[in-house]
C-alpha cells in the first residue's frame, strides 16, 4: 500500500505540471492561471504564427539529421571500441567518448562555437552561425549517448554469431550487414530517440551555435517565455508533448517486437 | 564385415593427410595455450581431441577454423599451407558449442546463409537447403526461428548448417555437451551414421571420454597445451604410452615398481606395496633398477575367494569399499601395505549366494600380459 501511494506521487510529481499545461492550453482566457472556459483558438493562432512555425520545422529538420548523423558515428565508435581489442590507446579512447556525457553544456556549447569560429576564419566554412552549426554540435554531443547505448548492446552480443556468419563465407563487411547490424538494431533505435529528445530539446548550446536566421523551438519558446507565459506557448508546448510521446510509443513498439524475435 | 578391410590410413606411410599441424603453437600474452602440437589427420576420420578443461582443445580447433593465428608452426589443408588464410576463405565449417544460430533469421535462412555467401543460383540454394534439412530430420522446421526449437532441435540445426556447404573437414566444439545423457547417447551414433554417409572429415573437441571412444577413429589426448598421445580408442586404453593418459582415460591401479629383471622372456619389477614381484609382458628390455609404473585397469582384476591359479600376478587383501553401480560393482580391496586395487566385477546374477561383502578376506589376480610398465 505505502509502495503504491510512493508511487503514485513519484508520477504526480513527473506528470501533474505537464497536465496542468496541456488544460491551460484550452484556456479561452487570456490570463494563464485563470479558467475561462474550454477553447482551441490558441492552437489557431499558433498555425498563423510564421515564426514559430518556422523554428518548428527547423528544430524537426535539425533533430532529424543530427540525430542520424549522431547515430551512424555513435555506431561506428562503438564497433570499433568494442570488436578491435587491440589498438594503441583504446582505454584512453573509452574514456574520452564518455566525457561529454558529464561536460557542462556550457562548455561545450562554447568550445564548439570557438570551434566553428576558428574553422570559418581558417577555410570559410561553416559560413556563419546556421543550420548546419547546430546540426554538426548537437550531432557531436549526442554522439557519445548513441555510443554509449549501442557499446553495451554490442558487449552482449555472442560473439560466436559474427564467427559462425564469417566461418560460413561472409567477408566482415558482410558479417556486419548481415548479422552485428540487424541484432544491435533496437539500440540503434534508441540511441537515435535519445539523440532526437536531446536535439529538439536543447537550449543551452543552441543558443552558442544558432545564429539570427536559424533559431531552433526552444529558444524561440524561450525568449517568448521571459515576455510572459502565454496560452500559445502552453499550445505549443502540448503538441511537443504530443509529438514525442507518439514517437516514444511507436519505437518502443518496434523495439519490443525486435527484442522478442531475437530472445523468445 | 570382416573380410572388409580396416579404416586406418594412418598406417599407411603413403596416406598423404588431409590436415596437418607442423609444430603449432599459441601464445596469449605469455600463457602458452597451445604448445608445439604436430598432428596429422587423414579424410574420413572422425578425430576427437580430448582433455581437461583449459587444456587448449578449443583454441587449436580455432587455428585450424582461422579465429586464431598460430604464433608459431604451420597449418595444412590437402597440403595447401592455410596458416594465414582468413576464415572465410577455408574449406572447413564449424558446429559451435552455443550452436550460434542466427536469430533474427528462420531455419531455412540459417542454413541457406552459407551457400548465399557463395552466389549460388536460388533453385540449388533451396534444393540443398531441404537435402540437409532431411539429413538432420528438420524439415518439417524450416520456418521456425531458433527460439521456437528445444535444444536437440537447435543442435540438428546447427550440424546442418555446418554441412550444407560440404567442407572439407567439419570441425565440431562439444557438440553434444548441451544434450541429455539419453539423447546424447542417441546423437552420438546419429552424428557417426551421417558422418559415414557425407563423407566429411569430422574434427572434433570433447572433454567426454565415452563420446570419444564411441565416436572416433582416432584420438589425441591432450594435456597443458600439448598432444600427449594419439591413437585409437583400443590404444589409448589399452596401451596408454605415459601416466598421465593412463590415469585421465578410464580407471586404473599404478603401482610404483623397479625392474628386478626378466624370466621366460617377461618383465619381473618389483613393487614395495605388493607383497610378491610381479611378472608383465613387455616388448622392449629395460634395465635392472629402472624405475617405472605398472598400471592394470579394473576391469582386468579377477577377485575371488581363492587363491588364483598358479602364473597369475596375484595380491590378498580385504574388502573396503563396494560401490554398486546397476551393471558392475566396483570392489575397492586395501592390502595389506595399505594401498588400494579396484576391481571391477560385472553384475551378472540376480542373486549370488556367494555374495562377497565389506571386510571379507579376498584375493586378487591379473594376468602378465593385462598389466602394462609406463616409463613416461
Ligand atoms: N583469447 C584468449 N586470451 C587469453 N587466454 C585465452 C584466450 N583463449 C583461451 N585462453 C586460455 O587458453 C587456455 C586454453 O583454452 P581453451 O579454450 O582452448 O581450453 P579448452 O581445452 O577448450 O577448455 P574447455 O574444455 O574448458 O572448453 C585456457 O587457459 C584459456 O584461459
Ligand atoms: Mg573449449
Amino acid at each position: 500500500m505505502i509502495l503504491r501511494g510512493l508511487l503514485i506521487l513519484a508520477y504526480a510529481f513527473l506528470y501533474i505540471p505537464i497536465a496542468v499545461m496541456i488544460v491551460f492550453s484550452f484556456n479561452a482566457s487570456k490570463l494563464v492561471t485563470v479558467w475561462g472556459g474550454f477553447s482551441t483558438k490558441w492552437y489557431g493562432e499558433l498555425l498563423h504564427d510564421e515564426k514559430v512555425l518556422d523554428a518548428a520545422w527547423l528544430s524537426l529538420k535539425v533533430a532529424l539529421a543530427s540525430a542520424t548523423l549522431a547515430t551512424v558515428l555513435g555506431t561506428l565508435a562503438a564497433v570499433v571500441l568494442v570488436r578491435f581489442t587491440r589498438f594503441f590507446g583504446r582505454t584512453l579512447f573509452t574514456g574520452m567518448v564518455t566525457a561529454p556525457l558529464v561536460m557542462p553544456e556550457v562548455i561545450t556549447g562554447l568550445s564548439l562555437l570557438l570551434l566553428f569560429v576558428a574553422m570559418e576564419a581558417a577555410f570559410g566554412w561553416p559560413a556563419g552561425r546556421s543550420v548546419t552549426t547546430i546540426v554538426l554540435a548537437h550531432a557531436t554531443f549526442s554522439l557519445a549517448f548513441v555510443t554509449v547505448v549501442v557499446r553495451s548492446r554490442l558487449a552482449t552480443m555472442d560473439r560466436s554469431l559474427e564467427e559462425a556468419a564469417m566461418d560460413l563465407g561472409a567477408r566482415p563487411l558482410k558479417v556486419f550487414l548481415t548479422i552485428t547490424l540487424p541484432l544491435i538494431a533496437p539500440s540503434l533505435l534508441a540511441g537515435w530517440l535519445l539523440a532526437f529528445t536531446l536535439s529538439i530539446d536543447d537550449v543551452v548550446i543552441s543558443a552558442f551555435v544558432s545564429g539570427p536566421g536559424a533559431t531552433p523551438l526552444p529558444i524561440v519558446i524561450f525568449s517568448k517565455v521571459r515576455l510572459g507565459v502565454s496560452p500559445e506557448i502552453n499550445a505549443l508546448a502540448t503538441i511537443v508533448v504530443a509529438v514525442v510521446a507518439v514517437a516514444m510509443v511507436v519505437a518502443g513498439r518496434v523495439a519490443l517486437r525486435k527484442d522478442e524475435a531475437r530472445t523468445g | 564385415m570382416a573380410s572388409q578391410p580396416a579404416f586406418a590410413p594412418w598406417t599407411d606411410p603413403q596416406a598423404k593427410p588431409l590436415i596437418r599441424f607442423e609444430a603449432v603453437s599459441k601464445r596469449f600474452g605469455d600463457f602458452t595455450a597451445v604448445d608445439r602440437v604436430s598432428l596429422s589427420i587423414h579424410k574420413g576420420e572422425i578425430f576427437s581431441l580430448l582433455g581437461a578443461s583449459g587444456c587448449g582443445k578449443t583454441t587449436l580447433l580455432r587455428m585450424l577454423a582461422g579465429f586464431e593465428t598460430p604464433s608459431e608452426g604451420r597449418i595444412f589443408i590437402d597440403g595447401i599451407d592455410i596458416t594465414n588464410v582468413p576464415p572465410y576463405e577455408r574449406p572447413v565449417n564449424m558446429m559451435f558449442q552455443s550452436y550460434a544460430l542466427f536469430p533474427h533469421m528462420t531455419v531455412e535462412g540459417n542454413i541457406a546463409f552459407g551457400l548465399k555467401q557463395d552466389r549460388l543460383p536460388k533453385d540449388v540454394i533451396a534444393e540443398r537447403t531441404r537435402a540437409v534439412l532431411d539429413l538432420v530430420q528438420m524439415g518439417k522446421f524450416a520456418n521456425r526461428k531458433p527460439h521456437q526449437l528445444s535444444g536437440g532441435q537447435r543442435q540438428r540445426v546447427a550440424l546442418a548448417r555446418a554441412l550444407a556447404k560440404e567442407p572439407k573437414v567439419l570441425l565440431l566444439d562439444e557438440p553434444l555437451g548441451a544434450l541429455d545423457k539419453k539423447l546424447r547417447e542417441a546423437t552420438q551414433l546419429e552424428l557417426v551414421n551421417i558422418q559415414d554417409r557425407v563423407g566429411v572429415t569430422f574434427v572434433m573437441v570433447t572433454h567426454d571420454q565415452e563420446e570419444a571412444m564411441t565416436m572416433s577413429s582416432r584420438i589425441g589426448v591432450m594435456n597443458a597445451g600439448g598432444i600427449q598421445q594419439v591413437g585409437t580408442p583400443i590404444d589409448i586404453y589399452e596401451y596408454p604410452e605415459s601416466r598421465f593418459v593412463a590415469d585421465f582415460i578410464g580407471a586404473a591401479n599404478m603401482f610404483e615398481a623397479r625392474v628386478a629383471g626378466d624370466r621366460d622372456g617377461r618383465l619381473v619389477v618389483h613393487c614395495p606395496e605388493l607383497a610378491h614381484d610381479l611378472t608383465i609382458d613387455h616388448a622392449a628390455p629395460l634395465a635392472a633398477g629402472t624405475p617405472v609404473t605398472v598400471m592394470v585397469r579394473p576391469e582386468k582384476v579377477a577377485i575371488t575367494r581363492d587363491m588364483p591359479a598358479e602364473g597369475l600376478n596375484w595380491a590378498e587383501g580385504v574388502v573396503s569399499d563396494i560401490a554398486y553401480l546397476g551393471d558392475v560393482s566396483i570392489f575397492h580391496v586395501r592390502l595389506a601395505s595399505g594401498h588400494k586395487i579396484e576391481a571391477l566385477q560385472t553384475n551378472r546374477r540376480h542373486t549370488d549366494e556367494q555374495k562377497l561383502t565389506w571386510d571379507d578376506k579376498v584375493y586378487l589376480g591379473w594376468h602378465p600380459a593385462n598389466a602394462l610398465v609406463l616409463t613416461k
